[in-house]
């Protein structure tokens, strides 16, 4: 097992109160799995991603574990994490952009980095240059500067950096979001890539876009308002989701080839709960078409129901039929 | 390269044909004229007025119509001639001029130069340490408030009159002549270090404050952050927002090389220090306009020189405009 | 210029010399635009809550209600003789000065000139700064390349140094002419700030919407771009205030000051003048230089406070 998340709650206090983007959380990655985490904007996907490397100025962690093969994780300690990152766990951040400081060339940067820790070994630049061949962006980029590349070769840069020193976990956060079509399948191929050549062992893929997941992921796991709703093999998932809301946000997708004439597209009525008071029970339920009153009142567990598959709801844990409400 | 300098020299060029000509201009186009003026204070019969006008006026040119004069202003001025002082006629403006620069330049760039420095070491420790913040912060407004007149009031007053550690005016004791000695130096670096103290303490607050905001933006911008997410020391993650922060503070000195001329000037006034300031100041009460002309001419001149030190000093360190200018491919 | 508007530089993107840097140490940190404030409850709430903000807008109200009530309740006038060099005492609060006016009676009414050149220099540059930022930033251009030329070398060019050049011919000088022409040179800073600014504004979808509906582009300037500058315009505005009144005291500390009042930089000249120094009337003195310390550092704190109220980001919450 690579990494296991255990109960793991995030909070972080803002003026009407406190507000909970990650609220008890459990679930784990295989070794060499690449595990997507989707769902909406202000879900907490990215908050639960990032805390697994580097817990920002305002998060508090509340509770529970975090373990990387075999060993516990002290995400909650800035000091105590500092050694881990970049060489256990590591980030390829949202503002990858913007991430590679302007006033120093690509490979001092990254030497800069090295030293923190300790590594001076000459091998680990050549392996850099190595990787930056692999895909396709020669040596020259160690003596630029970030400002001289364009946003695509900033992004690779970005994942190679992180990646260097071969961590076990790596947590990539909406890497192709800011990228046109092509791009994306590049950058989703370099990941497969790295994870095929051992350069990483394990990926979180935090995104809101289901299709570059299809692509991408072994496993899919989809979070709503802080907690999590479903989690399956991405084939599993995509054809046959059992959690109504992954089933509402894969039917409001949109189909390559399909015109939508006759038909509109259906979205998913209603908006997520507020994350400062959230509702008792089931979050979705107020949206959820099978909603019941056990929904509301009750938080279903997050448990296996077939093997590989995890859900978080009443109606599937306990079988209630397709049609309609009791 | 080319591009960037072309643009900047012609700034330049623009800047000292713009000056010059404010320079010239404004005496000209006010109501009345400098030798009138000047005549205006003597008690002079009719006739010897008539005769003294003719033969200043022709030997100021102020007689010839105004383009001519313009084109003389600007023949002298190739020729580094400013003219000569009415008040202290005959001596030449460029004399008098000359000789007060030492003074200006003893307390400008030892100032300049400190106050930078100093402030924004400061500015960068108190962003990294709460603590120091929370004095740097307040002393540093304070400091910037201070109107540059009462510094050079209270100052020599505190530890001059009051408390007799240093003079109070003068550029050195004036029962010594100027030599080489021991005696000499020490009475200069005694009468120097006030006026020093004084433009150095205003100027040092604002850099402190302007480096504190600018490191703190860079400690927590997005690069910042991508670092310590890869676990780099606080102390790299520091070093790499000082030289962030170092470079708008540089272009930060060429707009504030106005403001600290000014309080060199008020400077050199309250202390009596025989520079650029307290010839201005003279010029003034003498209304002896050529002098005044001739030292705005001059500091325009200086200040533009000093402009463009520091664009050059800012291209050897920036390497966005370094590498512009080289025409890397993106 | 005064030393307020250029010692420094603030927080800002860093990118070529453009607001941050011109606008002196404590520029709002709006090189990235400022939200327009949706409730006016939050503004007020934050505002009480702030201590910087409080505290400066505290003091600067005490320094106007001198302003205002000190010519009024001074028990003396300001061309009144008395006896001369006399240190404060229950009848002259402040003393008398050299040739035996009264200190606080001269103090209070230069309070009211500070105030009066300080409101002109920062309204007209203001006026101007504003009108050619707009111009340049909304514009674009040839428009833009003209002005920025005019603006760099404007900034060139020392303002005090520029305004005795102008001062020094004139016999008589009012306190509207010095504020007027304070104004006149320092506008370049706020012309560079607001057009970084506008830049940032103009390429926004709603500046996009406006134009397609075919609203001419002053209409567009007034009603769209500038109320989203608001609170920045506001802090620009109280920097050029404090700096206004700080470039005055030197000013006038030359001799060149109002002819038909007694400002706070009229004092400390004549006080250095008749040697006030060597004869100890430190009250001559001292009292000005300290009140306008202490108006323009007021200023400069709540300036500080009102950007973190406009600016969510920079509250430590």
């Amino acid at each position: 097992m690579s990494v296991r998340v255990e109960n793991l709650s995030i909070a972080y206090r803002t003026r009407a109160g406190e507000v909970r983007p990650v609220d008890d959380v459990s679930f784990s990655v295989a070794d060499g799995e690449i595990m997507g985490l989707a769902g909406e904007s202000g879900c907490g996907k990215s908050t639960l991603g990032n805390s697994l490397v580097y817990l920002e100025g305002r998060m508090r962690h509340l509770g529970g574990r975090v373990e990387l093969d075999g060993a516990g994780l002290p995400i909650a300690d800035g000091r105590a994490m500092q050694p881990h990152r970049m060489t256990k766990v590591s980030l390829v951040p949202q503002y990858a952009m913007s991430a590679l400081n302007p006033t120093r060339r690509i490979g001092r940067l990254t030497t800069d980095l090295l030293r923190s820790h300790g590594v001076r070994d000459r091998g680990v630049m050549t392996e850099m240059r190595r990787r930056l061949e692999l895909v396709g962006l020669g040596e020259s980029v160690l003596d630029r500067y970030s400002f001289e590349l364009s946003g695509g070769m900033r992004q690779r840069v970005t994942i190679i950096m992180s990646t260097l020193l071969n961590p076990s976990l790596l947590v990539a956060d909406e890497v192709t979001s800011a990228l046109d079509v092509s791009s994306q399948r590049a950058v989703g191929e370099m990941m497969i890539e790295f994870r095929d050549r051992g350069f990483v062992r394990s990926m979180i893929a935090i995104t809101h876009d289901l299709s570059i997941l299809a692509q991408v992921a072994d496993t899919i796991l989809v979070m709503y308002a802080g907690r999590l709703a479903e989690k399956a093999s991405t084939g599993t998932l995509i054809e046959a989701p059992l959690h109504p809301y992954t089933q509402l946000l894969l039917a409001s997708l949109p189909e390559v080839g399909v015109r939508h004439d006759q038909t509109t597209l259906t979205g998913i009525p209603g908006r997520p709960p507020s994350l400062l008071s959230p509702p008792p029970g089931c979050r979705f339920a107020g949206r959820c078409p099978f909603a019941r009153e056990k929904c509301a009142g009750q938080q279903p567990p997050f448990v296996q129901v077939q093997p590989g598959h995890h859900v978080a709801c009443w109606k599937v844990s306990e079988g209630w039929p397709e049609a309609g409400r009791a | 390269m080319r591009r960037y300098l072309t643009r900047k020299l012609i700034t330049y060029v623009l800047a000292f044909f713009v000056g010059a000509t404010i320079d010239w201009g404004i005496p000209h186009l006010m109501p009345g004229n400098p030798v009138q003026l000047y005549l205006s204070k003597f008690q002079l019969q009719p006739g010897g007025y008539a005769a003294l006008y003719k033969t200043m006026s022709e030997a100021f040119g102020t007689s010839l119509p105004l383009w001519d004069q313009y084109w003389h202003f600007w023949a002298g001025l190739v020729h580094g001639d400013l003219g000569v002082s009415i008040y202290d006629f005959p001596a030449r403006v460029t004399t008098l001029i000359f000789d007060a620069i030492p003074y200006t330049l003893a307390l400008l760039v030892p100032a300049i130069a400190a106050s930078y420095v100093l402030g924004n070491r400061l500015g960068a420790a108190a962003a990294r340490r709460r603590s120091l913040d929370n004095t740097v912060l307040p002393a540093g407004y304070v400091l910037q408030a201070i109107p540059y007149p009462w510094l050079a009031l209270a100052l020599p007053y505190l530890l001059g009159e009051i408390w007799h550690v240093f003079p109070v005016s003068g550029p050195y004791d004036q029962t010594l002549l100027p030599a080489l000695t021991w005696t000499f130096i020490s009475s200069l670096l005694y009468h120097w270090f006030l006026p020093f103290l004084t433009v150095f303490l205003v100027s040092l607050g604002g850099w402190a404050i302007g480096m504190r905001n600018l490191v703190i933006y860079e400690l927590e911008n997005d690069s910042s952050r991508y670092m310590r997410a890869l676990g780099a020391r606080e102390r790299l993650v520091r070093r790499y927002a000082y030289r962030s922060a170092s470079l708008p503070q540089l272009s930060g000195l060429a707009l504030a090389l106005g403001v600290v001329i000014g309080g060199n000037i008020v400077t050199e006034i309250a202390f009596h220090y025989p520079g650029l300031g307290l010839l201005i100041y003279n010029a003034i009460e003498d209304e002896d306009y050529f002098l005044l002309q001739g030292i705005f001419i001059f500091i325009v001149i200086g200040v533009l020189l000093a402009n463009f030190i520091i664009d050059l000093v800012y291209l050897s360190v920036d390497p966005r405009t370094r590498v512009s200018m080289q025409g890397a491919p993106a | 210029m005064s030393e307020v508007l250029s010692g420094g530089t603030a927080a800002g993107s860093p990118a070529e010399p453009t607001v941050t840097q011109v606008a002196g140490t404590v520029l709002p940190s709006a090189a990235t635009t400022t939200p327009p404030l949706r409730r006016r409850g939050d503004l007020l709430y934050y505002s009480l809550r702030n201590s910087k903000l409080v505290f400066g807008a505290s003091l600067e109200l005490l320094f106007v209600l001198a302003a205002i009530l000190g010519p009024v309740i001074s028990p003396h006038g300001t061309t009144e003789f008395f006896l001369p060099r006399q240190p404060p005492s229950a009848q002259h609060w402040m003393g008398t000065d050299y040739f035996g006016h009264d200190v606080f009676a001269q103090l209070v009414n230069g309070l009211q000139l500070s105030y009066l050149v300080g409101a002109l220099g920062a309204l007209c540059a203001a006026l101007v700064g504003m009108a050619l930022g707009f111009a340049a930033g909304y514009r674009g251009g040839l428009l833009d390349d003209v002005l920025q030329m005019i603006t760099n070398i404007m900034v060139m060019i020392p303002s005090l140094v520029l305004l005795v050049v102008i001062g020094a011919y004139l016999k008589t000088r009012g306190v509207v002419f010095e504020g007027v022409f304070i104004g006149l040179t320092t506008w370049p800073w706020v012309a560079r700030a607001v057009r970084a600014q506008t830049f940032t504004l103009r390429s926004r979808e709603f500046v996009d919407l406006a134009r397609l509906s075919g609203r001419r582009a002053s209409s567009i300037v007034v009603r769209d771009i500038a109320p989203n500058m608001a609170s920045y315009l506001f802090l620009v505005v109280i920097l050029l205030f404090g700096s206004a009144m700080l470039l005055a005291a030197s000013y006038d500390f030359l001799g060149l000051g109002p002819t038909n009042g007694i400002s706070l930089g009229t004092m400390m000249n004549q006080s250095m003048l008749w040697s006030a120094l060597q004869l100890k009337i430190w009250w001559w003195f001292v009292p000005p230089g300290l009140v306008l310390t202490g108006m323009v550092a007021a200023l400069l704190i709540a300036n500080v406070g009102l950007d973190e109220v406009f600016n969510p980001r920079l509250r430590e919450q």
